[in-house]
């Protein structure tokens, strides 16, 4: 293969790997903003969304089907993980939620290792559209289906976040709660939504994810949740399009580091990034400084 | 229209507004003046729920509000402009001002109300698509207040609206004051610039240390001695 194509290749594998990660970045940069909350389960949702799926799978439901009921279930699960986990700590220290979370994970990780084993399940992938030739290289389906589904996921959260009522209260509780509940806008049904969707959205990642990686197990949602974090940082926490752009960065980073650096040098160049974006620019490429007017 | 009696919040440990009582009648303007920490933006925020009080009760129409959460009582008409202001600053003037009007419905009815805002204050007008975080101190002041008047406030919380603002603007925002109520709404005003608050109000209540020590109409404690003494530099 020529060195051009080799290129292209990898252009393709970045825009897979970074559309899932945008996805996951989404979820994080969202819970963000409205309840100024590292949520570190977030990543485990993904996993919960690819063994919800594959127990669909398994009893014969049509695809879709599955992915509507993973996408029901994993949104549910995010209200109900709000409401039990982090609600209850809505007026603690940030760190406190930050710990709280951490433990989330952890129980997220283990109870499905007890119900589901640690070993490895492969995942019945059912994106089975024909490859896509451009010139001498091929596209194949998992890869233009996932860029295709997360490019009109954001497009459409976008739309939602602009143009809806409740976008618009989601955008007014991220900047001032306070100000938000005198405005009328109910913040618990606020921070609910945000929850539903972020999990929505990583479900969704998490059907794509398993569908280009398959086997799956119960710790597949840590590295990629952790990475989309880091794009979630790296675009800006708490900016929407900030969490696109670093999803697609990072991923772009990482399969090209892959191709020509180092696979081994891998994660430590992604987290070099982490570090130094925190250094120099700790609001992140698209994030912003507000500073108070008087 | 709205009544307190004997409401207590606390802070922890801290008694921050101590049994007090007072009334807003319909149409009027009533004011609560005070030193810094004396519990005048404490009683508001318990009023609009925001706070939890410890005991007392806060009825809005003979109906208790004092367990409600901020969103109901909002919707059944009571309205507060915060102290600080704290518009929206990242989002545009106009979406501003149609976010006041969130707990409303009728789409004809916000319309003109955008419009009957804009007639009352031009300069939001000349400035609706731009960020409200761009604007000057007492601009922002008066989008507030108009955020406010698209929520169609039977009652109307004014937290400090004269606060760094230069004294032409104080004239200003007062007016406007007057006017809002001219036109229907009750207002209830917390200010610390107690001689402009006492010259438009019909009833006067002096907070200290979350105690209500004195009230009478804004006439009575423009004159009152004690006033004069505490409040008014004189």
């Amino acid at each position: 293969m020529s060195g051009i194509n080799q290129f292209l290749m990898q252009l393709i594998n970045g825009l897979n790997i970074g559309s899932i990660y945008a996805l996951i970045a989404l979820g994080y940069t969202m819970v963000y903003g409205i309840a100024k909350l590292i949520n570190f389960a977030h990543g485990d949702i993904i996993m919960v969304g690819a063994y919800v799926s594959l127990l669909c799978l398994n009893t014969g439901m049509p695809w879709f089907l599955a992915c509507i009921v993973t996408i029901v279930v994993c949104a549910v699960f995010g209200v109900v993980m709000e409401k039990l986990a982090y609600k209850p700590l809505r007026k603690a220290s940030r760190i406190s939620l930050l710990i709280t979370a951490i433990g989330v994970s952890y129980l997220l990780e283990n109870a499905f290792q007890l119900i589901f084993s640690a070993n490895p399940k492969p995942y019945p992938g059912f994106i089975t559209l024909p490859n896509i030739k451009l010139g001498s290289i091929s596209i194949a389906a998992n890869y233009y289906v996932t860029f295709i589904v997360s490019v009109v996921l954001m497009v459409v959260l976008n739309l939602f976040i602009q143009k809806t009522n409740v976008g618009k209260a989601m955008r007014a509780v991220s900047e001032d709660e306070g100000a938000a509940r005198l405005m009328g806008i109910n913040v618990d049904n606020t921070i609910s939504l945000t929850f539903a969707i972020g999990s929505a959205l990583a479900a969704i990642a998490g059907i794509l994810y398993s569908n280009c990686y398959s086997p799956i197990n119960p710790f597949m949602g840590s590295l990629p949740g952790i990475k989309a974090f880091i794009a979630a940082v790296l675009g800006g926490i708490g900016s929407i399009p900030g969490a696109v752009l670093g999803g697609f960065i990072l991923g772009m980073i990482e399969t090209m580091v892959k191709a020509y650096i180092s696979s081994q040098l891998l994660d430590s160049i992604v987290f070099t990034i982490l570090i130094l974006m925190l250094a120099l620019k700790p609001s992140g490429i698209l994030g912003k400084s507000v500073k108070e007017k008087v | 229209m709205l009544k307190v009696e004997n409401l207590v919040v606390k802070y922890g440990v801290i008694e921050a507004i101590k049994g007090i009582s007072f009334e807003v009648g319909d149409g009027q303007i009533v004011t609560l003046i005070g030193a810094n920490g004396a519990g005048k933006t404490t009683t508001l925020q318990t009023i609009s729920g925001l706070v939890r009080p410890q005991s007392g009760k806060i009825l809005l129409n003979d109906r208790d509000i004092s367990r409600e959460a901020t969103d109901k009582i909002v919707k059944s008409g009571l309205v507060q402009v915060p102290e600080g202001r704290r518009v929206f600053q990242q989002e545009t003037v106009e979406e501003n001002l149609i976010l006041g009007a969130y707990t409303r419905k009728d789409k004809a009815g916000i319309k003109e109300d955008l419009e009957k805002v804009y007639e009352r204050f031009p300069r939001l007008k000349e400035r609706h698509q731009q960020l409200a975080g761009t604007l000057s101190g007492g601009e922002q002041q008066m989008l507030a207040i108009g955020r406010a008047l698209m929520g169609k406030p039977k009652i109307m919380l004014m937290d400090e609206p004269s606060m760094g603002l230069s004294p032409l603007l104080v004239r200003e925002i007062f007016s406007i004051i007057r006017e809002i109520n001219r036109d229907g709404t009750t207002i209830l005003l917390v200010e610390q610039n107690a001689k402009m608050a006492l010259s438009i109000a019909n009833h006067a209540y002096v907070l200290k240390n979350g105690s209500i020590v004195l009230d009478g109409t804004g006439e009575e404690l423009l004159r009152s001695e004690e006033v004069q003494k505490a409040y008014l530099g004189g």
